[in-house]
């Protein structure tokens, strides 16, 4: 398979680089002849007790997640599944993580190791399968998230953790502001708090870890209520019914930016430092708002209009944009990986 | 000792650098106290922790302020001189060796907390404030910052982020990549760039990753921050006693079955227990051919949970001696030794040598193997302590400088060691960094192509090769070189290459 798509790259023209494509919303529209990586698939290694596994890019997650579950481990950092065939290599190229995020850690934190193919088909290798590694750059890291424009993801090597013991859902109902403030205030406790999502009046919190912590926690939160487990796959793979919408934004702030006075519905995860948004105001309305706290906003889900318009990520600072140019320019100088889909300068 | 650099190792020419030229720049850009150009204040400053490798800078710059590290690098980068950035110097990789047409450029007045914001649970930092400086300025929020290296009291946040950092709890807490929002930094031709922001995702590339362990050849930090996390009720560590390496090895890879992430699982072997012992009096069980360090943190109930379980697996893998710390004076002694075993070896020894491999788990026992054959060959003795929980092993080999021939045989050495922590599906350098010393075993992890590929990173950031040159990744003609005498798995890792 490596050789059929460094014959690919090789001719230069502009590819879509797709797993099972359940991703083709994200970010921006973009051209090229479709690429497709699930004929190079299967897990190359996995070593519970060395907690990583190393799998071929088009492995499917959920054949990732059953063989780690079968040992009892999984994927803390939670990727969505926006299809049951979603591919690992598809994951670690969009970089997003899901509810345990601010507690368990991002995708780009458990990633251990790559191995792409650059712009030039070139096969190159990074970081490994031990956890601390500090030979070379982190180009491992930075390959995560970076919506294959800087190459052909064919294998990552990502840390496993073992599944928590005990876990337990509590549902309290409050407004923003209390919300916002309450999950602050727990955020300086050392308590189990793995997940937690606010919405329509409602705070779910998900705690998670040894027995005897869950319990406690749960005396010292008081429980007001509880949720089946399914809510949280749910939220995760943004099944809940909050998701359906053509127009979404995604707003990464600081956890205790306060409640953002937008108009329209919000969703907000990670303790305050994710906040999901179904508004139509102006997107400039939008990003200013984020940007004043101390964060970015993203168009996550939107018509293809409104995306090349606006662009589906916020705009870089002029140092940044010319370190990414140049970065771009490194690792794919003909500019054949998905052109434009991160941004339209590269 | 002397300078042992020879010219062919060096890879770019800086000795066109006009000093007289330079010292003007700086010395209308910094005031009189913040810039050193004489022979015995340079001094300080012509090693780090690795004091095997010295050289003497052309100056040293001390900025007060970012304005001031901004005029500095427009300077050098203007007039094509060197810069090496510094922290407190406790590197143990020669990344802050000088480069003597150059300036090292020292964060160390830098060293304010600016912020510590205890409801976001983060603090503003300058580069120049120590690891153990943040942690107490957050203890009396009820937090602290978590990733701790044995040089906490010394090393700066800036050195953390140029060496991604770890420590001894950094299997359940992560490394300096984990615990850090944002960096702030000033890339060479003196623009001002902010890597990652106060919120958990930044659009675009992740470069605060790219920018964190990049030992100092991409920007110099001037500002850090730093996510602080709350404090743990309580921890208590498990010490446990093996009559053999491999049961101990075995043990660790037992508890990681069991489901458990130990906050630390750290393993010293008999010549580490034996030198850190007399200087500490940690209560290390000497007749144990290994001892294993195994901490719980959480609340009371959790903690009690996790070392029953732990302790049953201990005692399942054939502990002989197994003993819990029952007071925070006891748990800081058992500690105590372990953070002192360089020290401790330094004692013993006049010279000593720690390399920085990281391997599989469960390929200790054939790497302490091959170590102890090692010792044979080379005639040198080797003490090991094991961050036994993420593979990460620092032997340290101990040598005398003034014995002729013997910092020759350990670098061989240690070069052996880092070759096989590859071979055994590892590599070279789990936290120090590559530096200047391991500049060569580069060439046995990577090949030509993907050399010249972090060559092209580095050039993203800086095409004229300015920030601490000749560290961290080696030119393909250098590998040539190390090639000639280090042939790797029977083939030429770089057939295109002449050889000399």
């Amino acid at each position: 398979m490596i050789e059929i798509f460094k014959e690919r790259i090789r001719q230069g023209k502009p590819l879509h680089i797709r797993g099972a494509g359940s991703k083709d919303w994200y970010g921006n529209a973009f051209n090229g002849d479709v690429l497709d990586t699930r004929s190079h698939a299967g897990i190359v290694a996995y070593e519970p007790t060395e907690l990583f596994v190393t799998a071929k890019c088009g492995t499917p997650l959920a054949e990732i997640e059953a063989a780690l579950a079968a040992s009892g481990q999984c994927l803390p950092f939670e990727p969505p599944r926006f299809s049951p065939d979603s591919t690992v290599g598809g994951a670690v190229a969009a970089g997003l993580s899901g509810p345990r995020r601010a507690s368990a850690g991002s995708l780009r934190d458990y990633v251990l190791g790559v191995k792409i193919i650059d712009g030039e088909a070139r096969e190159l290798t990074f970081g490994g399968q031990v956890m601390k590694n500090v030979a070379g750059y982190d180009v491992s890291r930075l390959i995560a998230g970076s919506l294959g424009t800087l190459g052909l993801i064919t294998e990552v090597t990502l840390k496993v953790l073992p599944k928590p013991v005990a876990e337990a859902t509590l549902r309290f109902e409050m407004n923003q502001s209390e919300a916002l403030d309450k999950l602050n205030a727990w955020g300086r406790q050392p308590l189990p708090i793995v997940a937690s999502a606010w919405a329509e009046g409602v705070l779910t919190l998900r705690l998670a870890g040894a027995r005897a912590a869950v319990e406690s926690a749960k005396q010292k939160l008081g429980a007001g209520g509880t949720a089946p487990d399914s809510f949280w796959s749910d939220l995760r793979d943004q099944r809940l019914p909050f998701f359906a919408t053509e127009t979404l934004w995604r707003l990464s702030v600081p956890s205790v930016a306060p409640q953002l006075e937008l108009p329209g519905e919000q969703l907000i995860e990670w303790g305050g430092a994710l906040r999901w948004l179904k508004s139509d105001v102006l997107p400039e309305t939008i990003r200013a708002a984020a940007t004043s706290v101390g964060g970015s906003a993203m168009l996550y889900r939107a018509p293809a209009a409104l995306k090349t318009r606006v662009g589906a990520f916020a705009p870089l600072s002029a140092p940044l944009l010319k370190l990414h140019r140049n970065l771009k320019a490194a690792f794919d100088p003909k500019g054949i990986f998905n052109p434009g889909r991160m941004y339209k300068e590269f | 000792m002397t300078t042992r650099l020879h010219s062919h190792e060096r890879d770019q020419d800086f000795s066109d650098v006009d000093r007289a030229a330079l010292l003007h720049a700086l010395a209308g850009i910094l005031p009189a106290a913040a810039l050193l150009a004489d022979h015995e204040d340079l001094k300080p400053y012509e090693c780090d922790g690795l004091s095997a490798y010295r050289r003497l800078p052309l100056a040293v710059a001390l900025p007060e302020n970012e304005a001031q590290v901004v005029a500095v690098l427009k300077a050098c980068h203007r007039l094509g001189a060197p810069v090496v950035p510094r922290g407190a110097g406790t590197g143990l990789s020669g990344g802050a060796l000088p480069n003597e047409h150059g300036v090292v450029l020292s964060l160390a007045k830098m060293k304010h907390i600016l912020k510590l914001d205890a409801a976001a649970r983060t603090a503003v930092v300058q580069p120049g404030v120590r690891n153990l400086a943040i942690t107490e300025a957050a203890a009396p929020h009820g937090l602290y910052y978590a990733p701790d290296p044995s040089s906490q009291i010394a090393c700066t946040i800036g050195g953390n982020i140029a060496e991604n950092s770890g420590g001894v709890h950094c299997l359940k807490y992560g490394l300096t990549v984990h615990n850090v929002l944002r960096v702030r930094g000033v890339t060479i031709d003196g623009e001002v760039v902010e890597f990652g922001n106060h919120a958990l995702d930044a659009p675009g590339y992740d470069l605060l990753a790219l920018m964190i362990g990049s030992e100092g050849l991409l920007a110099v930090v001037t500002e850090v921050t730093v996510k602080l996390v709350p404090k743990p009720e309580v921890a208590r560590v498990i010490m446990a006693s093996f009559d053999d390496v491999t049961k101990a090895g075995a043990a660790v890879a037992e508890i990681i079955a069991a489901g458990i992430i130990p906050a630390g699982l750290e393993m010293m072997d008999k010549p580490a227990t034996a030198a850190v012992e007399p200087f500490v009096k940690a209560g290390y069980d000497l007749n144990a051919e290994a001892i294993l360090l195994a901490e719980s943190d959480g609340t009371p109930e959790e903690v009690e949970e996790e070392v029953a379980a732990m302790r049953a697996v201990l005692e399942k893998s054939g502990a002989t001696d197994i003993r819990v710390s029952t007071s925070e004076a006891e748990r800081l002694r058992f500690w105590a030794g372990r953070k002192a075993a360089f020290p401790a070896v330094g004692r013993i020894s006049a010279d000593y040598y720690c390399m920085d491999g990281t391997i599989p788990r469960k390929r200790l026992a054939e790497m302490l193997t091959a170590i102890a054959q090692m010792e044979k060959k080379y005639g040198l003795r080797c003490a090991n302590v094991f961050h036994a929980g993420d593979g990460n092993l620092h032997p340290l080999i101990m040598y005398d400088a003034n014995v002729p021939g013997e910092l020759e045989r350990t670098e061989a050495f240690g070069a052996e060691i880092l070759k096989l922590s590859v071979d055994l599906g590892g590599t070279i350098t789990g936290e120090h960094g590559v530096g200047f010393e391991k500049i060569g075993s580069m060439c046995v992890q990577f090949n030509s192509e993907e050399l010249a590929a972090f060559h092209r990173v580095k050039a993203a950031f800086d095409p004229l090769g300015l920030l601490n040159p000749d560290k961290a990744v080696p030119t393909l003609h250098r590998c040539a070189e190390f090639g000639r005498m280090h042939v790797h798995s029977g083939e030429l890792k770089f057939p295109e290459l002449e050889r000399f």
